[in-house]
Parts: C-alpha cells; structure tokens; sequence
C-alpha cells in the first residue's frame, strides 16, 4: 500500500473518480485481506489502511463540496432509463463522513476484540465488513433511488454472515429474523414504492424539491409514503424493528459498526433521502399519510424506550435505544418543515458518535470482565475508569445535554417540532430525554457508586485491551467536539435543502420555470 | 451459407445424432456433440444478429414455395428462443461428460448424448419452423427423446417419473394435434403466415373455438402450468443431472413460445384476448401457480423438488406477464423467459455438481456443504438470490419488467402479489442456505471435496451470466421489448 504517495496525488485525482475510489476501495482490499489470512498482522494493517485511505478520501470530496464544486458519476444503464449513477451533495456527504471515520476506528477496535475474543473465521469477517462499508458509500453517494435500493439490498445480504458469525442455532435464528423482515419490507414495500414512484413520476432521480408533478393525486401519494416509510426497514419503524434486537447476537464490532452506524444509518438516511429528494418537503407537508406516520414514528420512539428500561442485557438495552434514536430521524423528516431535516440529519451523525461508543463499552466489557448483563456491572467502574467514563459521556450525547454533541440535534429536532407546531410530538421528545436517562445513567452510576458485595468478584480485572481502549477514546472524543464544533456539521445540514444536486436538475429547474413563465 | 442458417440450425444437430452412432466412444461423442451443439449456437447468433437487423427472414424448404412447400420463418422471436435453447445446451453440455460418469452406465453414455441431440433438434425445430404440423413433428421428435433420457436416470423412480411424463406429454401432443387438424380442416393450409391471414375470414364458428381450446390446453400440458404441471416436479427430479439442468431452461420455455406465437401470431390477440376470457383464465391460474407451486417448494425435502416446484411457479410469472396482453406484458414474459433459462441452468448443474460428489439431491445431505464445496454452494447462494430477484441479478430486472407492466396496466394488486411471491422463493432458497451454511455433516460421513473444474467451469458460467445479465441488460430487454413489439405489430 503506497499511502503516501497515493496521497499527495489527490490533487491530480479527478473528483468523480474519488468519489468511485471511495465505493471501490474496500472492495479491492478483499482480495489483500483473503490473500494475507495467514498472517493477521498484515491482513488487519490492509483493512485499516484502507479505511484510512477511504476516509481521507471522503475528506478531500468534503472540502471539494465545500468549495461549491459538483461531483457525479455515471455508471452504466440497467434499463432504459434506469441508470447506477452517483452524485454528492450535503447529506450523502454527512453520511459517508461519519461511516468512513468510524469505519476507521471501528477496524482499530475489532483488531483488539476479535483477538481478545478469540473469535474465529476472522477473515471472512474483515471481507464482509469491506463489502459493507462499500455499500454504504453506494448508498450515501447514490444519484437516484435504483442505485440506491441497489446498495441497500447488497448491504442487507453482505451484514448477514456478519450477523450469523458465531454459526450457533441462536445465531441462524437471529439472522432469520434479521433477512427476514429485512428483505420482505424492502422486496414488498421498498421496491414497489420504488416501481410506484417510477411509473408515476417518470424518474427516479434525486432532485431538490422532490420528483412528483403538482397535478399528482394526493392519496397515491400518501400510499407511497407509507410504503417508502415501511419498506425502509432499516430505519426500524415500529411494527418492522424486531430485526435490529435480533441482530445484536453479531460480534460487538458488527454491532458497533453496523447497527450503531451503518445498516441503521442506511435507512434513516433514505428515509430524510425520500422525503426531501423525492417528495420535496412542501409536498410532504400536504399529505394526509405524514402526520400518521409521524405519530407512529413518535409511538416507536416511547415504546422502544420502555423496552429498553426493561432489557437487562446490555447489547439488547442499547438496541432498543437505537430503535428509539432512529424513530427521532424519521420524525425529523415527517416533520416537513427545515428545521426538522436539519436537526434529523445532525442527529444521523450525533447518534452514531453517542451508540458506537456504547456498544464499543458494551464489548470491552464482554472482553475484560466476561459480562453482559447490566446487573452485574455494578462497581465495575474501579477496574475498568476509562471504558466506564466513555459510557458515561456517550449516554449524556444520546440523551441530549451537554457537554455532548447530542444535544445541538435534539435542540433542532424540538425547534422543528415547533416550527411544524407538531406539540406532540414536542412532548414524545423530551419524554424521551426522560427515558434515555432512566435506562442510561444508573449503568455508569452504579457501577462507580456501588458499594456492591459483587465488586470483590471484580478483583484482578484490568481493562479492555489497548485497541479497544484507543478506539472508544476517539469515538468518546468525537461525542465532545461535536459539542464544541458543531459548525461545519451544522452547515452541511443547512446546505441540504438549498444545494441544488447536479447539473441535470439545475437543467430541470430552470427548464420547469420556463414553462411555468409560458 | 448464410441464406441457409435457418434449417441449418435444425439440420446440423439432427445429422449429428446418427453420426454419434459411428463414434461410439463415450469421450469422443461427448465432444462432438459439443462441437454441434456449439455450432447450432453460432448458427442461433448470426441468426439473431441477421434479424435484428435485417428483419424477418424466411427459408422455403426444397425451394417449394408457401403454403404448399414447408417454410421457415426466423423472426426476432424465435431468433431468441433458438439463442436461448442452443447457448444453454452448449454449455451445460460442457459438464455432462464428468457428469455421467456417476450416473449413467458406459454402454448406455452413446445413446444418451444422441437423445440429448434429437431432443434438442426437436426444440430448434419447434420455434424455427413456420408450419403448423412441422411444429407437431419436432415436438413429438423432442419429446420422445425426453422420455427416454428422462428414463435414463439411475433411480428408478425415473421409470415411473418418465412413465408419468410419457402420458401426459402425449395427452398433450394429440390435443396439439386435435387442435391443428381442426385448424387445417377450416383453412385448407398449415403455413402459420397463411393461417393468420385466413382464420379471420373464418366465421367464428364452434370448431374454431374448439381447436383453440385443445391446442391452447395441450399446449399449457407441455409448459406445465398450474394445475396441469403435475409430471414436472417428478421428471426433473429424477432425471440424470445433465438432462434436468438442460430441460429445467429449455422444454418448458419452447411450449410458452408455442403459447405466445398461435395466441399472437395465428389466432391475434383480438381474437385470444376479446372474444375469449384468456385473460382472467391465465392471470388467476398464474398467480395460483406461483402460490400454490412455491408453498410446495417450501415443504420439499429434495433440492431437485425444491427448484422443480419453484420452475413451475417461475412458469407463473410468465403467464402473468402473457395475460396482460399489452406490448410491455410480453416483455416481461419473454425477458423472464431468458432470465429464469440462465437461473434454472446455473441452478440445476450445481446440483449436479453436488449429486457428483454426494450421490444425493436430499436436502439433509446438504450440510455442511458451505464449507465442503465452498464454490458449488456460492453458486447455488447467488442463483437463489437471482430467483428472489435481488437486484445486480437477472431476476430482479425481470421482476422489475414485469412489475412496472402490471403497474401500466392499472393491476396494481397484481403487482403487489408478484411481489409478494418472491418472498416464497426467499423462504424455499434459504432452508437450502441454512442447511448449508449452518449444520454440521452427520458424523459418519467422509468429507466431500470441491466439484472438478469441468462442473464448475460451466456452473460459473451461467452464474456469471445471471450477474452480467443482471447489469448490462442491453441484449436481453432489447431482444425482447423488439419481439414484443413485433408480435403486436404485423404477424409474420
């Protein structure tokens, strides 16, 4: 791997073609990883130093973005068309951001928890984990909605051996459930909202202000809505959440990665996608469909917690959190009003920075201490300080108060409630900040305040190996500066809705204006 | 030699099967039955290519003109059916020498690559020809031979499957024959071209209805639809491999096109579509199919049962398609036509690759193969994928085809159904993925190695085709949206 000098040929790189690099790369690092299995220094040295070409990539498209350059790719045609073509704008852009960097660190820790684990077949794990984040670029980068269902459904089978990793009868039945609903809502709902939405409109490109005609009838369209908001699976709508607890018998990294960032990620990301690239907010506002699927996302986001104060294992607590934190991006999207998309799209980032930390806690725990349930962590914060301060600092991020970075998206989620004059759902959020406290804190608390008889048990334990520890370090860190620097965040999320996507539909808008003047 | 391409294309494999006799050596027959088979699907390319660009070509046999001389007629249609049945035969051929060296005794391999030839002479003949009896005499030359080879299978419940096949398939040809003798008695001709030109004059009288009926209902025996498709499940299953992965992508397909090109091209869709209720009649026993027939798949315990069911429910989605009777619908049935050949193919010779090294189909035998035959199951993994339609398959393009088709023509329901079908396939598929990937080999039994590279070669092949064909779909839509149209243009 010639890092360096592939480095400094950024600036003769064209940009379409880093922004392919960034789809491509980790799928041309498998064949490296399979070829060095034997000897796993090198074979993990290839996977990190991929992710850190991948992300540093991702960095060098974020400042071209940020200097008003357009950056699209065009593949090839599937149906006359229909065409696999990529195109960059502010939130695919905050969305591969966050995957990329996280990749990085979640690599940096798997290195640490696979050894320590012991766990086996961990090349093929690294090679499903390469397949993965390049669907997920796919997705964040996709220009229209085929290429984006594309690399949703490859992302979906490419997590499932990564799901089913252990190979025990549990396992097979996690992953069961997690295909599953999976591929049924997205094979049912998904693409036949896809297909509805093509045969109607006539495209399925991502433009500002949505695809549909004013002349369409409103209830088909409040019918695609539902179908969209449903065949997103991943973004775990309630009654389709169960995949997301059930995919918690995956290794602790996978989760971290995965369901903390990528696979959920993915599908909220399509959510506030759909909602503003393909119905345009106005439109959204005038469907009859959104305010119930507003209040079902804000049912989601309440039940999901209420389960989650009674899970007592841990890895279980924090999915059924992530089930509640993503219903907060829906909301963000239903809520059709700026403010909403700003806070929803914030939140994407701030909740990945707050839920990998978690479970990366999660794991060091399993590794150092052999434990998984929260009973038994009382008084565990004596052996393991640093793990237990992160968990502290990232459950602050998730339930929104400083000094955390969670707290800038829930402050716009609640300014866009307001804005939407959707009381409501005002109340189901800081509701939930309630909640998030009551099934988060005691676990830090306890276990650095307990004068637990337990805690002698403890005695000898150390704390996570070094990998892990450097790993939760970064994502704890990542969880306060974006308190402090919310900034930039903040102005990719500003630039969503009024960054036109790409030639063709500035060509599109001015053309539409014309016959509005005629 | 390029004006003669049409009845070179029958011609070729027909003369090679007595050749065979001559050769006797088992290695040495395999390899010229390639060397035809290969040359007839030359022959179907420069075929397509000439049509496609040329248009319809005819060739009068003995240089008697039509109608009284035979005549074929190559269109974009059966230019495309020919590519079909000639590419998959070449190159499932590829594997069937390694094959039968497990499954059917030495003295018996020379006879069987001559059935094989016949039989696919048979199905080149059926969509070449232009003559409505010409097209029963091919039919009954391939179904003979696929009696026979179906027999040929070393259980012996492939007597009884072939016994079963043999009653049917002959049910069958004699309604197809009814059919076309009630035909020729109101016209006086059996040209095809001459036929659509004439029936119309025809008052549409009792025996018009009935020889559309025995035709239609003896064909649909052959293509096994739902209710009629009870002798396929047994014949697939317990035919030798070779045979099963052949037929699976081909025989079924070349009795569509026999649907497609008398509802179409010699009765009009005017006729088939407004004067009779085809279209309730093929939609509801479509979509029967492919619920009834993917359940049963679902509940099989043979890999080889698992996929034939499925076949008969893929065969579903094509009468769906048929029944629309717009230009789009066709589409969708020709295009998964292709698409379901190169899945079931892909799908059927891994199995056989598996029956290579295991001696069995039976989905208990299956475990622990994920790790055993790493690269046969990675095959049979993503040819499933392609019949649940993910996308970057073919299967999911045909189910996007025909989805969007039944959208166009207000079938909303219909479109939420196909849909909701290929979650049955997601089912059936992963039984086989789990057992796979998931449970450990009985104790007793020896580990198994990798198939041999000649299986595998040919199995990648198709598998790669079911990826290429899912990208670049070019050749395939194109082929088919210009046949379609055609069809619903001017009859040949």
């Amino acid at each position: 791997m010639n890092f360096l000098s592939i480095n400094s040929l950024f600036p003769n790189l064209a940009l379409e073609v880093q922004l392919q690099l960034c789809i491509l790369l980790p799928l041309l690092a498998i064949p490296g990883i399979i070829a060095t299995r034997r000897s796993p220094n090198i074979r993990d040295a290839i996977s990190l130093c991929t992710s850190l070409l991948v992300l540093s990539l991702v960095f060098s498209l974020y400042l071209a973005l940020d200097r008003g350059e357009i950056i699209a790719a065009h593949w090839w045609q599937i149906l006359p068309g229909l065409d696999i073509k990529f195109s960059l704008e502010p939130l695919g852009m905050i969305f591969a951001l966050i995957a990329s960097f996280l990749w990085f660190v979640t690599t940096l820790y798997a290195m640490g928890y696979m050894r320590g684990h012991n766990e086996e077949n961990q090349t093929r794990f690294f090679c499903c984990f390469a397949v993965a984040i390049s669907c997920v670029m796919g997705v964040a980068f996709a220009g229209n909605l085929l290429t984006l269902f594309i690399f949703y459904e490859v992302l979906t089978l490419s997590t499932y051996p990564l799901v089913t990793h252990a190979g025990t009868e549990k396992a097979k039945q996690g992953g069961r459930v997690y295909l599953g609903i999976l591929l049924s809502t997205s094979i049912v709902f998904f693409l036949f909202a896809i297909i509805f939405t093509w045969v109607i409109a006539g495209t399925l490109d991502f433009t500002p202000g949505g695809v549909f005609g004013e002349t369409e009838d409103t209830i088909i369209l409040s019918v695609i809505l539902v179908l969209f908001i449903f065949g997103i699976g991943k973004a775990a709508i309630m009654p389709f959440h169960r995949w997301l607890p059930a995919a918690m018998v995956a290794p602790t990294p996978v989760s971290a990665l995965l369901h903390a960032v990528a696979v959920v990620k993915a599908g909220v990301f399509t959510v506030l996608k759909v909602c503003v690239f393909i119905f345009g907010i106005d439109l959204l506002e005038e469907l009859a469909s959104t305010q119930a699927l507003l209040y079902l996302a804000g049912a989601t986001v309440l039940l999901a917690s209420l389960i989650a104060m009674r899970q007592d294992n841990l890895k279980a607590r924090l999915a059924y959190s992530t089930v509640g934190q993503l219903g907060y991006v829906t909301i963000g999207a239903l809520l059709a009003s700026s403010l909403g998309v700003i806070g929803g799209s914030m939140h994407i980032a701030m909740h990945a920075f707050g839920k990998i930390t978690l479970f990366f806690c999660a794991g060091a725990i399993l590794v150092a201490a052999h434990k998984s349930k929260v009973s038994e962590m009382s008084g565990l914060g004596r052996q393991m300080p640093i793990t237990m301060a992160a968990f502290f600092i990232a459950s602050l991020s998730i339930i929104g108060v400083p000094p955390a970075g969670g707290t800038w998206s829930k402050w716009y989620l609640l300014l866009g409630s307001m804005d939407a004059q959707q009381w409501s759902i005002m109340i189901i959020l800081l509701l939930s900040s309630l909640l998030n406290i009551a099934y988060l804190l005691p676990i830090p608390i306890k276990a650095f305040f307990s004068d637990d008889k337990q805690s002698s048990s403890h005695a000898g334990m150390k704390e996570a190996p070094l990998p892990c520890l450097i790993a939760i370090s970064i994502s704890t860190l990542g969880c306060l500066l974006l308190f402090v620097f919310p900034e930039p965040l903040h102005e990719l999320a500003m630039s969503i809705l009024d960054q036109p996507l790409n030639d063709n539909s500035l060509e599109h808008n001015s053309l539409g204006q014309i016959t509005n003047g005629e | 030699m390029l004006a003669h391409l049409p009845i070179l294309q029958v011609i070729v494999p027909l003369l090679a099967a007595p050749t065979c006799l001559i050769l006797r050596k088992p290695s040495l027959v395999w390899l010229f039955t390639l060397l035809a088979s290969a040359s007839a699907f030359v022959i179907s390319i420069l075929l397509l290519q000439q049509v496609m660009a040329e248009g319809t070509l005819i060739y009068e046999l003995g240089g008697w003109s039509a109608p009284w001389g035979i005549e074929y007629r190559i269109d974009k249609l059966n230019a495309f059916l020919a590519l079909i049945i000639s590419g998959v035969s070449t190159v499932v051929l590829l594997a069937a020498h390694t094959s039968l060296e497990k499954e059917i005794p030495q003295d018996r391999q020379t006879l069987f690559y001559i059935l094989y030839l016949l039989s696919l002479t048979g199905m080149l003949g059926i969509v070449t020809t232009g003559d409505a009896f010409n097209v029963f005499v091919f039919l009954e030359i391939s179904s003979l031979s696929a009696y026979a080879l179906i027999a040929l299978g070393k259980d012996r419940r492939a007597l009884w499957a072939s016994f079963q096949y043999l009653i049917m398939g002959t049910i069958g040809a004699t309604f197809i024959l009814i059919g076309i003798g009630l035909m020729y008695q109101m016209t006086g001709t059996l040209n095809m071209a001459d036929l659509a030109s004439r029936l119309p004059e025809v008052p549409q009288s009792r025996t018009l209805f009935t020889a559309y009926a025995f035709f239609i209902v003896g064909v649909c025996l052959k293509l096994a639809l739902f209710p009629l498709h009870l002798w396929l499940p047994n014949a697939y299953a317990y035919a030798p491999s070779i045979v099963t992965a052949f037929f699976a992508a081909t025989s079924t397909k070349v009795a569509i096109y026999l649907l497609i090109r008398f509802t179409f091209s010699v009765f009009g869709v005017e006729f088939s579509f407004s004067v009779l209720p085809l279209e309730t009649l093929f939609l509801a026993l479509g979509l029967l199919g492919i619920f009834v027939a993917s359940t049963t798949a679902i509940y099989q315990n043979n890999v080889k049962h698992v996929f034939a069911y499925s076949s008969v429910a893929q065969i579903g989605y094509m009468i769906v398609g048929f029944s629309m009777a717009t230009s789009a619908g066709l589409t969708a049935t020709l295009l998964h036509l292709f698409n379901h050949a190169l899945m079931k193919s892909a799908l059927f010779l891994a199995l056989g690759a598996v029956v290579y090294r295991i001696g069995s189909a039976e989905l208990n035998d299956f475990r622990g193969l994920g790790r055993q035959m790493p690269l046969t199951m990675t095959a049979i993994v993503i040819g499933g994928l392609s019949l649940i339609g993910i996308p970057l398959t073919v299967g999911f393009v045909s189910k996007w085809v025909l989805v969007v088709a039944a959208i166009e023509n207000g079938w909303w329901p219909v479109a939420a159904l196909i849909l909701l079908g290929s979650l049955l396939a997601v089912v059936y598929v992963w039984r086989i993925v789990e057992t796979a990937y998931f449970k450990t080999p009985e104790p007793g039994r020896k580990p198994v190695k990798e198939a041999p590279i000649t299986f595998l070669a040919p199995v990648w092949i198709l598998v790669s085709a079911n990826i290429y064909f899912g990208i670049d779909t070019r050749l395939s839509v194109e082929v088919a949206q210009a046949a379609a149209e055609s069809l619903f243009g001017v009859s040949p």
